[in-house]
């Protein structure tokens, strides 16, 4: 494999309102072609360095560098090659889903996409004569992104890409957007969903009160930062317990309600686990292995859960 | 990026003339009170067209073509400030768009529907200018076209610092009519201190109200510079005061 070009890199970069400190000494790296996603809560940033690296905010300090333009002085150059879609963004309370695509269209110098197509793939189709206020908040969301890649853009900004979409549209989003990456695009996305990062990202970082605390693949984190799992097995055998114990791995058995939960770390728990059923003939009627997620991840490293 | 212009503007059209009353609100009541105005007019001077009140004659228009303008500019205020307010402005940033072409394409709006109406309020009013009296419709055009660009002018240093939609067009009122008020047609300018001749309204109202009666352009190249000048400094400081969001 040949070494990842970054498209997005910044260094060091730090924004505040008055008093309050948005972003402080960020840095990071998008290479060309994958799916990168900044994971927080409320108000840890997330907005605020995107739309730093787009050019719509200008950092107080810090270098960023995106496409090798500087976002900052080459802002035009720069939306010609990227699309975005905004957390928060409204269109003319009466244009028409056509008329913006049309509109969109226009604006950029690279020859644009299908629109027609794109509406289509975003379910949008029947909705292509609708003023945008008649449409739903799930609606809206589909036209934004699709003005995100209406220009057929290299790299795609989408922040908070499915908040307010059923689980059936988020499931045709995340499709799209690895469809985007297939094609040879970069993503740079945010979210406050764990699973949704845990699925789509190829890395992710995390950041809290401003700042990155960790970054790395969605399984590197985890396997660094919540190496223990556990295993939930059901069996009728009143002796089981004891001899998890001596498992390679295990730290804790419990029982409850019929049911043991074992308790250890490590990738080879699950295996030795399986081994030990075997080989001393215990019969289980329900087997279910519980591995730590981002979320555990985030808990471990902030101290409090993305929901707080 | 002229696409991108063309295809802006053209659209703010068509949002504009969805919008409830915008097309009646904008052109069809300044035309009406235009005749009505007219209407009273002749019903003041009975005997004639040109005796009892000149004022009829002679400001009628201008009045009317002045509150166009401070209409104009007020509505336009008010759609920069709600696109503001509504993460449109956001929006439309985040693309290739400059700002001024954003800008250049609301002015163009309003530029066309000043147009519109004052054409209607020609037509409709003709049968009420005085016999004999041959207003200079196409360069009193032009001038109510300098003068609303240069309102316009002022209307977004106002959308640039003011900063909700609430607040905006109120503090556009009583911004320009006041000036209104002050700027001659009313009073006459004798009776008022003199630095109130040079309201940016003042160097309108003295431009229109000159064409309107034949003076020549020669007459008023004063009052185009200062038109000129307001445009200028407005434009100049609402490029550095602009916000976003
Ligand atoms: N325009 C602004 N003016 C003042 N403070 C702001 C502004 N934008 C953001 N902030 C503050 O900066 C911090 C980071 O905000 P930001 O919008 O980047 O967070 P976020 O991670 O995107 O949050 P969310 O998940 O809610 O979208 C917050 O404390 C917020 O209050
Ligand atoms: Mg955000």
């Amino acid at each position: 494999m040949k070494t990842p070009r970054p498209v997005i890199q910044v260094s060091g970069c730090r924004k505040t309102y008055k008093s309050t400190v948005a972003v402080d000494d960020v840095s990071f790296e998008v290479f060309d072609g994958e799916i990168f996603g900044l994971i927080g809560p409320n108000g840890a940033g997330k907005t605020t360095t995107m739309e730093c690296v787009q050019g719509l905010r200008t950092p107080d300090r810090g270098n960023i560098s995106v496409l090798g333009l500087d976002p900052f002085r080459d802002v035009y150059a720069l939306q010609d090659r990227i699309g975005a879609q905004l957390q928060q963004a409204q269109l003319q309370k009466r244009i028409k889903v056509w008329e913006a695509m049309h509109l969109w269209a226009a604006l950029y110098r690279r020859k644009a996409s299908d629109g027609d197509r794109l509406l289509e793939q975003l379910g949008l189709a029947d909705k292509r004569g609708a003023w945008f206020m008649t449409l739903s908040g799930g609606q809206k969301q589909r036209l934004f992104i699709a003005l995100a890649l209406i220009n057929d853009p290299e790299v795609v900004f989408l922040d908070e890409l499915t908040t307010g979409l059923d689980p059936q549209a988020r499931r045709t989003i995340w499709e799209l957007v690895r469809d985007i990456r297939h094609r040879g695009k970069t993503v740079f996305l945010t979210t406050h969903l764990m699973e949704e990062a845990e699925r789509l990202c190829d890395r992710v970082a995390i950041i809290d009160q401003g700042r990155i605390i960790d970054m790395d693949t969605p399984e590197g984190l985890v396997r660094r930062h919540c190496p223990e799992r556990s295993v939930v097995l059901k069996t009728d055998d009143d002796h089981a317990g004891e001899r998890f114990r001596g498992v390679p791995g295990v730290t804790s058995v419990a029982a409850t309600n019929g049911r043991l939960t074992i308790h250890g770390a490590g990738e080879d728990l699950v295996m030795e686990v399986i081994r030990c059923l075997s080989e001393e003939r215990i019969r289980v009627t329900d087997f279910r292995t519980v591995l730590p997620t981002l979320e555990d991840v985030f808990l471990r490293l902030t101290g409090h859960s993305i929901r707080d | 990026m002229l696409r991108g212009l063309l295809r802006l503007t053209w659209i703010e059209i068509k949002v504009f003339m969805r919008e409830p009353l915008g097309a009646i609100g904008s052109i069809v009541m300044p035309v009406l009170l235009y005749v009505l105005f007219a209407r009273l007019g002749r019903a003041l001077s009975p005997q004639g067209r040109f005796t009892a009140s000149s004022f009829f004659h002679v400001n009628v228009p201008v009045i009317v073509a002045i509150l166009i303008a401070i209409n104009t500019v007020l509505s336009l205020i008010a759609i920069i400030s709600i696109y503001r307010e509504g993460g449109i402005l956001k929006r439309l940033r985040a693309t290739p768009l400059r700002p001024w072409t954003i800008l250049t394409a609301h002015v163009l709006v309003k530029l066309l529907l000043t147009a519109i109406t004052l054409a209607l309020m020609l037509l409709a009013g003709r049968r009420y200018f005085a016999a004999g009296l041959h207003p200079p419709v196409i360069s009193f055009s032009i001038a109510l076209i300098i003068t609303t660009w240069s309102i316009l002018s002022i209307g977004f240093l106002i959308a640039s610092v003011v900063p909700t939609a609430r607040f905006a067009q109120p503090v556009g009122a009583v911004v320009l009519y006041p000036m209104f008020v002050l700027s001659g047609l009313f009073i006459p300018r004798e009776v008022l201190p003199p630095w109130l001749s040079h309201l940016p309204l003042s160097y309108a109202v003295s431009l229109l109200e000159g064409i309107w009666t034949g003076d020549p352009w020669s007459a008023h190249v004063g009052d185009v510079v200062a038109l000129v000048i307001v445009f200028a400094v407005c434009t100049a400081l609402s490029a550095k005061l602009f916000r976003w969001e």
